[in-house]
């Protein structure tokens, strides 16, 4: 039964602000080594919807499977009510996402070595030197070998991305979570961030990816999703979003982007 | 005008002795008011509803009450429940809980003042909430805590000399005792303002230097 589940899927996720709804019910299905590309408008609830994946935010209803285990809590007992799970165990299943933040949120007083590290020695309890050496390992990765002992604002925002997504792998996730990794960017960093992700996702990752770079959804996509007014209103290859897109929201939104 | 610098000559040793005590009383409320005031302060970012209510009622009251009072509360108050403590001693937890309060304040502001994305990064990398104060807070916030917590420190240098009321044997009330037989109120209260001047200096330099040391990044 728990084998046919795919690697992620979310069902019915709903979420509101107080009066304000913000996701009407969003299903999606994630499999183990596909890159999801998110699309939409401002506002359309891409970064609240990626942030109810990971329990940054708690949705106001439906469930999330990670390999077939619901997130945030269980369906408990012979009466299948839901218990909401501990901090101890939210914490535990939250680090299977790797989430990389708009902002990048890096840790101002550590180096990149030690923002890298803090997560696989404190959080997984490996020893502080094989941590580091892990540290390392991803920071190469991410073409960052020459900077591991800098602090986050001896860095360019590009190099600064990429120690995020290196401290985001290095606690070795299912499913790697981007919220507009790269709208921060100076235009001229935004390609070293997008090669990376690209790497990636060849290497055999699961992805979410929000973003507005479309050559990258093109190129990158095994899946594209279509996101406006707090559901998922189109979705399908990235030929078909981009080449003969359904309904008009979808047109007009890919209009509005090809003008920018 | 006659300066009496007889006087001035014998009061100088002697207040010397009144400025050690003063020196003494601060720096032992000053760090019992850091180590309550950060248990509390810390109490205070807790999950736990009633350890947070508990602080807010605690620096409420201090906030909301003179210190002569609290001094008094202190040393006439604590008898009758059965603790009894020297002036010295009396003075030195009356400037501690009164200390501790501001601490807690600046501890909790401090760790609130860190931009909300710093929690969310390391809650994405499966931190729990303790971790995640100990290792990515806190170490953020000590930089901004250092300037208030100096401020703290000198005004209770100066609070400090409202221990005279006790009795407590610090500058103002050595000052006060010579006045009292020699009535000589113009030197004794110029000198002990230059003494009390220099010590503040002293340590609002100390202050200075170690807020200079702090990192940056
Ligand atoms: N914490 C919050 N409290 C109240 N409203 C919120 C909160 N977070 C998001 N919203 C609202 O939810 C809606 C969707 O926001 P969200 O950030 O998910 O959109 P988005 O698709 O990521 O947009 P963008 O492309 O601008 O990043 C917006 O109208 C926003 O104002
Ligand atoms: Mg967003």
């Amino acid at each position: 039964m728990v084998s046919s589940f795919p690697r992620l899927r979310a069902e019915d996720v709903t979420k509101s602000f107080g009066e304000t709804v913000v996701l009407k019910g969003v299903d999606m299905d994630v499999s183990a080594g596909e890159t999801v590309v998110v699309i939409g408008a401002s506002g359309s609830g891409k970064t609240t919807f990626l942030r109810c994946l990971n329990r940054l935010e708690t949705p106001t209803g439906g469930t999330i499977w990670l390999d077939g285990e619901t997130i945030g809590g269980a369906f408990d007992g012979p009466s299948g009510a839901w218990r909401s799970a501990s901090e101890a165990r939210m914490a535990e299943q939250r680090r299977q996402f790797g989430f990389v933040f708009q902002r990048f949120n890096l840790f101002p007083h550590l180096t990149a070595r030690q923002n890298t590290a803090i997560g696989p020695e404190k959080v997984r309890g490996l020893k502080r030197a094989d941590a580091e050496a892990l540290a390392e390992r991803e920071l190469a990765r991410v073409q960052l070998a020459d900077h591991v002992d800098k602090r986050p604002s001896e860095l360019s925002g590009g190099q600064q991305q990429r120690v995020a997504i290196a401290r985001a792998l290095a606690m070795e996730p299912r499913i790697m979570l981007f919220d507009e990794p790269t709208s921060a960017l100076d235009p001229e960093l935004v390609q070293e961030v997008l090669d990376v992700m690209k790497a990636l996702a060849e290497a055999g990752m699961t992805m979410i990816v929000v973003t507005h770079e479309m050559a990258f959804a093109r190129d990158v996509a095994d899946r594209v999703v279509f996101m406006a007014d707090g559901v998922i209103a189109e979705e399908g290859p990235p030929e078909a979003i981009f080449g003969s897109p359904q309904k008009a929201a979808t047109q007009k939104f890919l209009r509005h982007i090809a003008r920018h | 005008m006659n300066i009496d610098w007889d006087i001035i000559a014998k009061a100088m040793p002697l207040l010397a002795e009144g400025a050690i005590v003063t020196v003494q009383v601060s720096f032992l409320s000053a760090i019992l008011g850091l180590v309550l005031g950060i248990a509390m302060g810390l109490a205070a970012l807790s999950e736990t509803r009633l350890l947070r209510w508990i602080v807010a009622a605690y620096v409420d009251f201090i906030r909301g009450t003179p210190l002569l009072i609290q001094i008094f509360l202190v040393f006439f108050a604590l008898p009758v429940i059965g603790i009894r403590l020297d002036e010295f001693w009396a003075g030195v937890l009356a400037l501690s809980i009164n200390a501790a309060a501001f601490v807690a304040e600046v501890v909790r502001g401090g760790v609130g003042a860190i931009e909300k994305g710093q929690t969310e990064a390391a809650r994405s990398i499966g931190m729990r909430n303790r971790q995640i104060l100990v290792w990515i807070l806190l170490p953020q916030a000590y930089r901004q805590m250092v300037p208030p917590l100096t401020n703290e420190l000198i005004s209770l240098v100066k609070n400090s000399s409202l221990l005279s009321v006790i009795s407590v044997y610090e500058l103002t009330r050595a000052g006060q005792a010579i006045i009292s037989i020699h009535f000589v109120p113009f030197e004794i209260y110029t000198l002990l303002a230059l003494y009390y001047y220099l010590l503040l200096k002293a340590l609002s330099i100390l202050s200075k230097k170690l807020e200079e040391r702090l990192p940056q990044w």
